[in-house]
């Protein structure tokens, strides 16, 4: 049934709009197929998204359901002002927050303190422990399918707000005004948020690819 | 003349930036979000510091990176129900 489907294009360079615009038309036109599609481009950001609001992935998958059902009941409103995804996700974590066991968000940064550690800075303030290495391991000599392995780990192990925006953002990548209004947060907040999540990662691929001869 | 000279001064007094400091703005930089002067700061900085530059890379390489990751595939179990939501829709009229 899948095999029906176009090749994903590796490094999608095209605005995603245009395509999510021809999905959209068929999916008017009531081309069942068309929803399928979109279903698939979207579901795994989709799924990410609502598993950092609820506690199971059995809920997560309902809120994704229900997500879908209101759009397609809303499709005739939606109007294309944002993109179809920023739509979906603003759906979505709407959704999310209502079903979700944990409370809505106040304000979020438990997670405080130097985003490296203190421990590879002199007292002069300088790097002692400087980076080590990395970027050229991961072009070169890492697959690109461990690589989004590596990386998906980690992502699961950020803080749900950090997971969110990085994912949003880094991921999906949407502009840092639609990731404010999926998540009804501030510019500024935002940054923290990435900034922490993202040094996360670049952490885990210094630690995981760093050291290597180059 | 007389508009460079507050600038200048205000300038000297702003002390450089040291590479602790250097990594918590990474963000606020490539975000477009530092203040002319702290931006100058950052770059002046950078200018001098191969480490920083590195770090700096590392993060455009991380976000190059995290922008390639694919997230999982549709499940069996969620595409059937997924099709049905479509088809209850599609029943509403």
């Amino acid at each position: 049934m899948g095999d029906l489907r176009p090749p994903r294009p590796e490094g999608d360079t095209l605005p995603a709009m245009d395509s999510d615009e021809e999905l959209l038309r068929r999916l008017r036109a009531g081309d069942e197929r068309g929803f399928v599609d979109l279903v698939e481009r979207h579901n795994g950001a989709m799924l990410r998204l609502a598993l950092s609001f609820v506690s199971s992935r059995a809920v997560a998958e309902e809120v994704v359901q229900d997500t879908w059902l209101a759009a397609l009941r809303g499709l005739g409103a939606f109007e294309g002002r944002s993109s179809l995804k920023t739509w979906l996700f603003t759906i979505l974590v709407n959704r999310a927050r209502t079903t979700g066991v944990r409370e809505a968000r106040s304000v979020p940064i438990a997670d405080a303190g130097p985003v490296v550690d203190a421990s590879r800075f002199g007292p002069d303030g300088g790097w002692a422990v400087p980076p080590e290495h990395w970027i050229e391991e991961a072009e070169d000599r890492i697959d690109a399918v461990k690589l989004s392995e590596l990386l998906r780990i980690v992502l699961d192990t950020l803080p749900a707000r950090q997971r969110e925006v990085v994912l949003l953002r880094d991921v999906e990548e949407l502009t840092s005004a639609d990731v404010c209004q999926v998540l009804a947060i501030s510019e500024a907040n935002q940054r923290v948020l990435l900034h922490r999540g993202r040094a996360k990662l670049r952490q885990a691929l210094e630690s995981e690819l760093g050291g290597a001869p180059r | 003349m007389r508009i460079r000279f507050p600038r200048l001064r205000a300038r000297s007094r702003q002390p450089e930036l040291v590479c602790q400091q250097m990594v918590e703005l990474v963000t606020d930089y490539l975000e477009g979000a530092l203040p002319d002067p702290d931006r100058q700061r950052f770059e002046r900085h950078l200018a001098g510091c191969p480490h920083c530059t590195e770090y700096l890379a590392q993060m455009r390489e991380t976000i190059r990176l995290a922008g390639r990751v694919t997230l999982e595939d549709l499940t069996p179990g969620m595409r059937t129900d997924l099709t049905d939501v479509y088809r209850r829709w599609r029943a509403e009229g």
